[in-house]
Formats: structure tokens, sequence, C-alpha cells
């Protein structure tokens, strides 16, 4: 394990290595140098403080905005100028802050959209019904129907997405995301607005989405989530990185700690020890 | 030169018409981002109320000054236009402000048809001929006798566009409204929550857009010699062609849009002609210069595509720089 | 409608119920015919009608880009075939080669129109396409000088009927005791395409294609984030609704026999898109309704508004046409105050639109 700060390797175990990442709105240094990496297999923690950068940075990986400088290397080629729908096609699926569903249409149909991607297909195939055509059809709504037994909101396959509980909603975004059959599932802030007992399962399914062989990027405000499931976490604040490591190391970090607290809260404890 | 700059004056008259009208677009737009899709119409319906009261007043032989019946055409017609303003936000936007964007799109398109053909039920289904009461002088800019001149009317046009444009500015950046419309249009919620009564403040935008629009209505019919209940389709899809230019929602931009489209109209319809002239590669072709031979004027875009020049501006603006000339500079916008 | 077509439901209820709508449509133009031949050419123009109003609904009910220049397409498909297969060039294509080309050539305009205008704002891209209809038609209109393309203003007359070797669809034959004339011809002809549209149009929506456009409807950020490559599946939207006009347009020239740019009017855009919107954005059964509505509007006003006004007042004060088209002005603004997800409205858009207000 490389200790905290460490300039990312372009080892065979990494998946996704971000490498001097800026990003400037107006007067706004958004992310400044940010250089990281997250290995396969892992759960990788994404906090900071409000503002720190991290939805720009979730935006810049996905192809939303191009960063100034510096790219990102996943799965072994690089991410440069690709448009979101290039990114989501090579394997990286995302969540967003403030659930974007396609509230009009039934759960189902939402996590079929995302089969989009790894499905062919067209205009001919969609008129003529060919049988190619109505196997994949069939195809897709079975791993919808199966993705949303596995995130838990099989029941509610029929109902339109709006009429979803909120936590429903947050897992239905989850689904619709895995649908794309992602190899890195980046999720912001996916326990916003749920209670101890969602987050305990959210915490669960994360858990098992791990297991089953897709990495994560998780933004998350939830310490308590954070710290009991993420392998190593990287910490930003203002844009740029102030820490990076396992999660028991950067809580212990002095510059994550005045960043959470405020530089003179953390001057005075030091001048009281 | 003098065919120049007697289009150059052509297209600043017609351009500061068009200011004038894409200010009515361009304040409505700022404060609802909305296309106020019938506010052609309500242009439509300034010059046939005007139409009316000349008419009248010329018919009965009032012993007015010429100007003054075109004035009490013109006092007649906004307070009409302010009505209609007014009712068309009222009854049709209002209750639709938080609709998706296409809804009050089409019900703006439903106000144009009917209040044409209201109109046309009125007034006629054929051109009426604005009475010339006011006679036009010619006055000559150049030496040459035959050369560029510019009317009094067209010196009218002007003058009363600047001076609305002036009292428009003064009223959106110097009066306790101007602030409240500004703020409104920067978010409405928190412009409530500052105690701005924020309907109010729609509705007088419309209202202040239906004013300048009945104005540019009796100009219109005044330069032209003419009102259709057809007239303000075209007029006020060119408008919000300048209001786009000029960087829609910013209102000196409406202006400089309108001028800028005015005068591309008139240079363009003025040149256009000539460009494409295909005699000028006469010795190219054999089969060219026999034509050329009989007709020097084998041309291949004529002034009758002038009014495809709005629409050729309004799709190259909307696709290289949707922000207009002047961009949307938030700060601005009323 | 649903119920009818239901087979699995009620199967024998639904087959029952769909021979007997069938046998209806198939005996309908010689009811028609007996109360004169213009109610058989009355309702092939409906029938055309619909056509424009389900390929429109492909660009704004399924994809939700508002386009208001679509008669455009449906120009260009009219004088694609007029000029190949009239007098005027004296080109005299078969309608089974110049329909295609017709669709190419609206398809291609359409693509030229979207790929530079696909990623404005919605209220713009209408205000966009609205601007292309015109440019459209003033070309028509002057494409005479220098070189006679289009005839200008007068139009192209004496366009070809479709034609199948000595089969020509102008002439009356007898079959079977029965007379066919030359709309009721047509209307066959017609009724035939008419499902076909009908049919892709229901399988585009239940297909990956559909869904896409769906997604991209309600939410482009996110349908884009899911990996669909939103430009294409909107340019697909646009080429294909413009296709659908490009043959509709082929048809018209053909029937009709003679077309002008004054059949392409802005006029004609809105009203295809008010059928879309009458009878419900993205519900095709709603949208087959609202076309047929508005297309037979003027026809039943003209026979109750003459003499209903002249009973009243002794004289016609105002023409049905002008009554029709403050009707519609005033069915547009109604609806989408009142109803805004149209007559029949499909099950997700009725939805969409009432969450929002």
């Amino acid at each position: 394990m490389s200790a905290p700060g460490t300039a990312p390797q372009a080892d065979a175990g990494v998946l996704l290595a971000g490498r001097g990442i800026n990003k400037r709105f107006g007067g706004v240094q958004a992310l400044s140098d940010v250089s990281f990496a997250i290995r396969k297999g892992e759960i990788y923690g994404l906090i900071g403080p409000n503002g720190a950068g991290k939805t720009s940075l979730f935006n810049v990986l996905t192809g939303i905005y191009t960063p100034d400088s510096g790219n990102f290397v996943f799965d072994g080629a690089p991410l440069d100028g690709l448009k979101p729908n290039e990114v989501a096609k090579r394997g990286i699926a995302r969540t967003f802050q403030n659930i974007r569903l396609f509230a009009n249409l039934s759960a189902l149909e939402n996590v079929m959209i995302g089969r989009h991607v790894r499905t062919r297909a067209g205009v001919f195939g969609a008129m003529l019904r060919n049988p190619a055509t109505l196997d994949e059809e069939r195809a897709i709504e079975r791993r919808a129907f199966e993705l949303l037994e596995y995130v838990g909101v099989g029941r509610r396959a029929n109902d339109l997405a709006r009429h979803l509980p909120y936590g429903d909603q947050r897992r239905l975004e989850i689904a619709r995301a895995l649908a794309t059959d992602p190899k890195l599932l980046a999720l912001d802030e996916p326990a916003a607005g749920m209670n101890a007992t969602e987050t305990e399962s959210l915490k669960g399914l994360l858990e098992r989405i791990r297991g089953d062989g897709t990495t994560i990027l998780l933004i998350e405000h939830d310490m308590k989530l954070v710290m009991s499931v993420c392998d190593r976490v990287l910490v930003l604040d203002y844009g740029k990185k102030i820490a990076e490591g396992t999660a028991g190391a950067v809580q212990e970090d002095p510059a994550v700690i005045s960043a959470y607290l405020g530089g003179d809260v953390a001057l005075n404890l030091k001048g009281a020890a | 030169m003098d065919i120049f700059i007697q289009q150059l004056i052509n297209g600043v008259t017609l351009g500061s018409v068009y200011a004038i009208v894409a200010l009515g677009y361009t304040m409505v737009y700022g404060i609802i981002q909305l296309i106020n899709f019938a506010h052609g119409e309500v242009v439509m319906i300034g010059a046939m109320v005007a139409y009316s009261v000349i008419v009248a007043l010329a018919g009965a032989g009032a012993p007015l000054p010429p100007l003054a019946i075109v004035l009490a055409g013109a006092l007649v017609a906004i307070p009409v236009c302010m009505a209609v303003g007014f009712t068309l936000e009222r009854v049709a936007y209002r209750p639709l402000r938080r609709a998706p964007r296409l809804a009050p799109l089409i019900t703006a398109i439903g106000l144009s048809i009917i209040l044409q053909h209201l109109a046309m039920i009125v007034w006629s289904r054929n051109p009426l001929p604005y009475p010339q009461i006011v006679k036009s002088v010619s006055y000559h800019l150049t030496g040459n006798p035959n050369g560029a001149t510019i009317t009094n009317v067209q010196i009218a046009i002007l003058a009363v566009s600047v001076a609305m444009m002036a009292g428009l500015m003064a009223l959106v950046y110097k009066t306790r409204l101007g602030i409240a419309m500004r703020a409104t249009a920067q978010n409405q919620a928190v412009a409530g929550l500052m105690g701005i009564d924020v309907n109010k403040v729609i509705a007088l935008t419309f209202v202040i857009a239906g004013g300048l629009g009945s104005v540019a209505g009796v100009m219109v019919g005044t330069y032209y010699g003419i009102a259709h209940y057809q007239m303000g389709f075209l007029l006020g899809l060119k408008a919000f062609s300048a209001a786009v230019l000029g960087g829609i929602g910013n209102l000196a931009g409406a202006m400089l849009g309108g001028m800028l489209l005015g005068i591309i109209e008139a240079l363009g319809a003025g040149y256009v002609g000539d460009l494409t002239n295909l005699c000028h590669f006469a010795d190219w072709s054999e089969a060219l210069a026999q034509r050329c031979a009989v007709d020097p004027n084998v041309v291949l875009f004529g002034s009758n595509y002038q009014d495809v020049f709005a629409f050729i501006v309004l799709i190259l603006v909307l696709v290289f720089r949707p922000s207009g000339l002047l961009g949307e500079r938030v700060a601005d916008r009323a | 409608m649903r119920a009818i077509l239901d087979t699995k439901g009620n199967p024998k209820l639904a087959w029952a119920g769909l021979a007997l709508v069938g046998i209806a449509l198939l005996v309908l133009p010689f009811a028609l015919a007996a109360m004169g031949t213009a109610w058989v050419r009355i309702t092939n123009l409906a029938i055309l009608f619909v056509f424009l109003a389900l390929g429109l609904n492909i660009v704004v009910g399924f994809a939700g880009l508002l386009d208001l220049g679509y008669i455009a397409f449906y120009a260009v498909g009219a004088y694609v075939y007029a000029l190949l297969a009239s007098p005027h060039f004296n080109i005299h294509l078969p309608f089974w080669v110049i329909l295609p080309i017709g669709a190419a050539v609206a398809c291609m305009f359409g693509v030229l129109l979207g790929a530079p205008t696909l990623k404005l704002r919605g209220d713009y891209l209408a205000i966009v396409t609205l601007g292309f209809g015109e440019i459209i038609r003033i070309f028509l209109n002057n494409l005479s000088q220098p070189v006679n393309i289009t005839n200008g203003p007068q139009g192209v007359t004496l366009i070809d009927p479709f034609r199948i070797g000595p089969f020509s669809f102008r002439d009356t034959e007898a079959f079977l005791g029965l007379a066919f004339s030359g709309p009721i011809k047509y209307y066959y002809f017609l009724l035939v395409v008419l499902l076909a549209i009908i049919v892709i149009n229901l399988r585009l929506q239940d297909s990956r294609i559909g869904r896409a456009w769906e997604a991209i409807r309600e939410d482009e950020v996110a349908a884009r984030a899911m990996g669909i490559n939103t430009r294409n599946m909107k340019l697909l939207a646009f080429a294909m609704g413009a296709s659908f006009g490009g043959i509709a347009g082929g048809m018209f020239s053909a029937i009709q026999g003679f077309i002008s740019p004054e059949s392409f009017i802005l006029l004609e855009s809105i009203m295809v898109l008010a059928m879309v919107v009458l009878g419900g954005m993205g519900n095709v059964w709603g949208v087959i309704v609202g076309a047929l509505l508005l297309s037979f509007a003027p026809e039943v006003l003209r026979y109750t508004v003459e003499p209903v006004q002249q009973a009243l007042f002794g004289r016609m004060l105002v023409e049905p046409e002008v009554i029709r088209m403050l009707l519609f002005g005033f069915a547009l603004v109604l609806m989408m105050l009142f109803r805004p997800a149209g007559l029949l409205p499909s099950a997700t858009r009725k939805r969409e639109l009432e969450v929002r207000r």
C-alpha cells in the first residue's frame, strides 16, 4: 500500500488514474493539480467540505467538462476528449447528486435504458422485429428485472420512477448505472437524505456490488459510511488534494482535520496542545 | 456610393423599428425566459387601431395638423396594445409559468392565430392603404441631385425610436419599477421574498412591451403605407431574430441587433442581385455569354430573397454564438 | 382502440372488433363516393395529414424536439415528385422510384438542418426550424430565375399520377361491378401505407431506439451519462420525421396533380403540430385522432357554419375558414391550459405535463 500523497503509478492493479487535473471556472480554480489512482476492486472514497471540487472532479471524469490540463487513464487507455456517452461506453457509470432519473418512465424502463449502450438493435431492427431484435429485447428486459431485484426495488418495476420513495430512487439510479455494465461505478452522494437504516442497507449494497467485481468511486458526506465502507479515501479542499490513503490514516491527518474544522480551530488545537 | 448611403438610411430606419419590436421580445424573455410568439400580432393590432383612428379623423375632416392625427392614432393604439399584452400574459402565459417550455410556446402560436383572424374580421382580409396624410419631404444628403435622400418620415421614425429606447433604459435603470424588473429577472423567488410583487412586475413588462409594439406598428404602417392582418408575423420573426442577434434578454443587444438586421437586410436586398449576377462570369461559358448578351442581369438571387436574410442571420447566430453579440450579461437582463 | 387491439387479453372480441373496423375501412370510400367524390378526396388528404402528424410525432412526441418547420420536408418530397414526374422537365419516372428518392432528399435536408441546430434548447430549436421552413418556401417561390427549377409561385402542374404499367390511378375502372375511381384507388393505397406507418410508429416507440428518444425527452444529461449518443439519436428522430414528410409530400403531389409553394406555408406546419398536440404528444392513436379531427373540421364547418349564419342573420358574416382558424387557435390555447397532454394522452407524457404544472 502506497503512502498517502504518492503519485499514482501505472501499475497493473490501477483501474483509473487521474494525473494533474486542473479545471477553472472563471475566477474559481475548481480543481488544481489533482492526481489519484483507484485500484481494481476497491471502494474509493472522495470527500471534502462543500465546494471542495468533488462534483467538479466527477464531471471532468465523466466528460461533462473537459479538464484545462491533466488527463485520466482508465483501464489502460486515456479518456481524453471523450464525450459523456463515450465515457459510459468505456465503462464508467455514474449517479447524480440531485437524482436524475427519467421521472416519467417506469423503474423498469429506466434500467432498460441503461442497457442501451451494451445493445445494438437499430431502426430497422425496431421496425422489422427480426428474431435477433426480439431476443435482445427479451434479454434487456430480463437483465433489467434482475438488476431491480439486485438493488431491492423489484416490487416497484412498473411504477413510475418519480412515484418511488426517495431511498428507492437512489437505488434505482444505481441499478440504472449498473445496467451499463460498468467497470467503475461512480456514485455522487448516494446516502444523501437517507435515514440510518437506509444508509446501513446501502452500505450492504455497495459491498455486494464490489464483491461482484465492480470498482466503486464514492462521493459522500456521511463520514460513518465512508470510514466503514471505503478502502481508501481522497480528500479535496479548495480544489486541491490534501490527503489520500486508508480511511484510518486520512482521519488522523492534520490537514484533513483543519479543512473540516476550519483553519483557526486547528491552530487553536495546536496551541492548546 | 449614393446607393450605399441610401440603403444604409433605409436600413437604419427599418432597423430602428425592428429594435423597438425586439425590445418587446427581449424584455419578456429576460424576465421569464419565454418567447412571446404573439408579440408580432400586438404590433399588427397597434398598426390597425391607429389606422382606424387616422382614417376616422382624416375622413371627418378634423381641423388638426396631419402630425397630430398620426399622434392621436398612436395615442389610442398604445393603451389598446398595452391591454392586449396584459391580457395575453394574464390569460395564456401566467397559468403556464411553471409548465414545460413547449406549452407556452404553443399557446403563443394559438394566440397569434386568434389575434390575426380577429383582426381580419374587424378590419379586412385585404391590405389596408395607410393614409399618407403626412406629406413626405425628401432631403438630399449628397450633392448628387438623384442621390441619397432621407425623408421627414424616416427622421421622425428615427427620433421616436431613439426617444423610446432612451426612455426604456431610464425606466429600467433609474426607477423603482426597473429595479424590481431586474430583480425579478435575476430570481423570481428571491425577488418575491424581498417584497416585490412578481406577478405585477411581469404583467407590467408585458404592458410596456405592448406599448412599444404599438408605436412600432404605427411607424411601420406610416413608413410602408400599408397595414395587413398578417403583417405582424414576419415583422415579429425578424425582430425576434434581431433580439437573438444582439443577445436575447439584453436591452442594448436588442437595439444593436435591430439596427444591424435592418442594415443587413437593406444592404443585402440592395446588393445581392448584383453580387450574384452570373454575367460577371460571362467569359467562363459560351452559353452564359450568349444569354448575357440578351439580358445582362442573369441574377442568381435577387432582392426577392430579402426576407431570407433575417432567417439566415438567426440560424447562423444560434448555431455559432447562441448568446448573441452582446452575450447575456446577467446583470443587464430586464 | 387499445381494447380492440389487445389480441391477447380477449382474443375473440379483439379479432371481431378488428374485422369490423377493417370492413368499415374497406367499404368507407364507396359510402363517401355516394355522398360525392369530393369526400373521398377529402378523406385522402386527411390520411396524408395523418402521415404528417405521425412523422412529426416521432420528432416532437417521442424525442421531445419542437419542430415548427416540418412542412418544409413535405414540400421537398412534393417538389421532388413533381419535378421527376411531370412535363416541367419532361421527366416521367415511376412513382415507386421517386417516393424513395423524395424520402431520401427530405431526410438529407433533415440532417442538414438538424446537424448544426440540435444542440439548441427547445424553444430556440422551434424558432430555427420555423426559419428553415420559411427559407425553403421562399426558395420554392423564387427558384424560377435565372434557371426555372420550381416554376415559382405558379407551381408545377400536370403531375403524373401513380401508374403501374397500364394501370393508372387516375382512371376509373369497373371491377366486380363497382366503379373504382381514381380517388378510391388512392384511398386503398393510402390505407395500406397508413397501416404500415402505424405499425412502424408503434414498434419504434417500444424499442431500444424509442426508449433512447424518451430518455432524451425526459433528461438529456442523464441520457448521455447512460451512454446514449444524444446527438445521433436526435438526428435520427429528425431524419426519420423528415423522411415520413418526404414520402407524404410525394403522394400529395401525385394525388393533387398540381402543387405550388402556397401549400407549404408556416400555417401548415403549425396545423400539423396542432394535430400532434391536440391528439396527445407521443401517443400514436391520439395523434391519428387529432389529425383526423383537424382535417375534417373545415369540411364540417363548411356544412354547418354557413347554413346557421344564413338562418340567423340572413347572410354570411364570417367565412367558415376564418371560424375554423379561430377555433383552431382557441383549441391550441385551451388544450395547453386545461388538457396539456392532449385528448388521448400517452401515459408517460400525461404524467409529465401534469406534475410540472
